[in-house]
């Protein structure tokens, strides 16, 4: 198997979430960005946040479906990170503007914009998520993204059955739309 | 209810567990009722947006976890940052935020003493509307100086007097003696840029004096004649007032607006200087530059105050410093225990002559004096 097909195997488990491939790109490549960040003002925990981000960036990618990789993941996961880390470095002010690095990079301008835009609509809903605030919270993580049964949930929340828990569900869906169309709205 | 109700058949529709004759009735509602139509795109939109935060939620918690595995494992290792002190770390990292701060203080501190200078009595341009009256000698007449000195030298030689030959000085204004053994009184300005001073009598003989104090805030100056050849005169014929005076009191002043000793008299007209300046005080006399740091004597012989400037936008404004400001200085210079014995004299001797008799005996007491 050669680097690529090897590197694509890899992106295909990073989009499903597969805990396998998240470890071996992680061990792979962590040193390399950690390098990066840590020899231009950063720090342990700044490079980890960049490695973290770099990485939802490819996963995002991935998901998209329409996403090949043109050079390695390394380079890819590289260049990505080593502007993630000038655009942090420039909003904190301490902007260098020769950062040091030894491997190629790859024009990643467009990438980053996409992924900004998600995460954006990722912060609005985690903050849709928080002002709804408990059960509603549990009772819609646990149903929608959790993808447990109505049934279940019925009996962890103590509702007498699983129609009750649906109606109170549904309140709480309406309730989380609102704020976060509110949000969403207020954003564009 | 029916919020519910809608919001029941819209996930079911979308995940397709509608049976085919449920389906076929709902895109019939669908399709005409645009406001249906439009909750289930958005429902569907927002059930995506749901489903793509739990994903990258999930992913994101799975890295964390990678990491803390990995830490815990070995297989990845912390790494001290920079290679550079701590202190060179810190530097660099905040240099900028540094740098900005110092910045904006150093702004708001401008911005303030802009403030304070523009709300304040006296703002720069008002300033400028204030002449010092402390002549600058031009070419023309430090030609004419040095003309007479010549003469006089040579005069001198063949008196075999033995004057020394003295350098043209730069600015010339006018002092008075507070105490017969040599202290003078002038303004600031007259002597702040002398590197060298001498005064001199109405007799024409002049001597090397030496600046004691100054205070450029009350404009005034305390010289001491340190020259072998003066002989401490006797007692001054006139006293320096500690009170203020009052308005339309007449007054007179001795200077040397020119080589020769200058007479002139006016009245005070206000009790405040320039700009409601409480230090000093207004009059009404014919001044000139080299009137400078002259006494200003009313009709008792007693100084009230010293001619020190005049306004440029009006005609005939003068402006004198409250003698008391003397008092005040000469505590200052007291201080320094080889002047504790200067003794001022208060009260005035020429009080019951005429003017023309005061001022033959206050003149020996004026002098000129010349910064180098």
């Amino acid at each position: 198997m050669n680097t690529h097909e090897q590197d694509q195997l890899l992106l295909n488990g990073l989009a499903t979430n597969e805990r396998d491939a998240i470890e071996t790109i992680y061990r792979d490549h962590y040193g390399l960005i950690q390098h990066l960040v840590v020899t231009n003002n950063g720090t342990e925990d700044d490079a980890r946040d960049i490695f973290q981000e770099g990485l939802i960036v490819l996963y995002e990618k991935s998901k998209s479906g329409d996403f090949e990789l043109n050079c390695q993941l390394k380079t890819y996961l590289y260049s990505v990170c080593r502007r993630l880390w000038l655009k942090r470095l420039q909003k904190y002010g301490r902007f260098e503007p020769n950062i040091n690095g030894f491997t190629d990079t790859v024009p990643v301008e467009e990438d980053l914009d996409q992924h900004d835009e998600k995460s954006q609509q990722f912060g609005v809903m985690e903050m849709a998520l928080q002002r709804l605030g408990e059960p509603c919270r549990g009772l819609l993580e646990a149903y929608y993204l959790q993808k447990r049964n109505m049934q279940d949930i019925a009996d962890d929340y103590g509702y007498t059955n699983a129609d009750n828990a649906k109606n109170q569900k549904y309140k709480c869906l309406v309730r989380l739309k609102k704020l976060f169309f509110a949000q969403y709205k207020n954003r564009t | 209810m029916d919020d519910i109700l809608l919001l029941d058949a819209t996930e079911r529709y979308l995940r397709g567990e509608m049976g085919e004759a449920e389906k076929a009735s709902f895109e019939e509602l669908r399709k005409n009722n645009p406001e249906v139509d439009q909750f289930v795109v958005e429902h569907h939109f927002f059930l995506e947006e749901l489903q793509k935060f739990g994903d990258t939620k999930q992913v994101r918690a799975n890295l964390h976890d990678t990491h803390n595995r990995l830490l815990e494992s070995g297989d990845i290792k912390t790494k001290k940052s920079g290679g550079s002190a701590k202190i060179v770390y810190l530097w660099n990292r905040y240099k900028r935020t540094i740098a900005v701060a110092a910045s904006i203080a150093g702004f708001t501190a401008l911005l303030i003493s802009g403030m304070v200078t523009t709300f304040s009595s006296k703002s720069i341009v008002q300033q400028k509307q204030v002449e010092n009256l402390v002549k600058k000698l031009n070419t023309l007449e430090q030609k004419t100086n040095s003309q007479n000195r010549e003469l006089n030298e040579v005069k001198g030689r063949i008196q075999q007097t033995a004057t020394p030959a003295t350098p043209s000085a730069k600015f010339e204004g006018t002092c008075f003696l507070i105490d017969p053994r040599g202290y003078l009184v002038t303004n600031q300005h007259v002597v702040k840029n002398a590197e060298a001073i001498r005064v001199q009598n109405v007799k024409g003989v002049d001597f090397k004096a030496r600046v004691v104090y100054t205070d450029a805030d009350m404009d005034i100056a305390v010289l001491k004649i340190e020259d072998d050849n003066f002989k401490p005169a006797g007692p001054l014929p006139y006293g320096i007032r500690k009170l203020a005076s009052d308005l339309a009191e007449p007054i007179y002043t001795l200077g040397f607006p020119r080589e020769e000793i200058v007479y002139g008299e006016g009245y005070l007209s206000a009790k405040t200087g320039f700009d409601g300046d409480t230090l000093s005080c207004q009059i009404a006399i014919p001044a000139n530059p080299g009137n400078s740091g002259g006494p200003v004597l009313n009709r008792n012989g007693e100084v009230i105050g010293i001619l020190s400037t005049r306004q440029t936008t009006a005609e005939g404004v003068v402006f004198a410093l409250n003698s008391r400001n003397i008092f005040r200085a000469l505590e200052e210079v007291k201080k320094d225990s080889t002047f504790r014995n200067i003794k001022v004299p208060l009260a005035s001797s020429v009080k019951t002559l005429d003017r023309v008799q005061q001022v033959k005996k206050i003149q020996d007491c004026i002098f000129m004096v010349k910064g180098y």
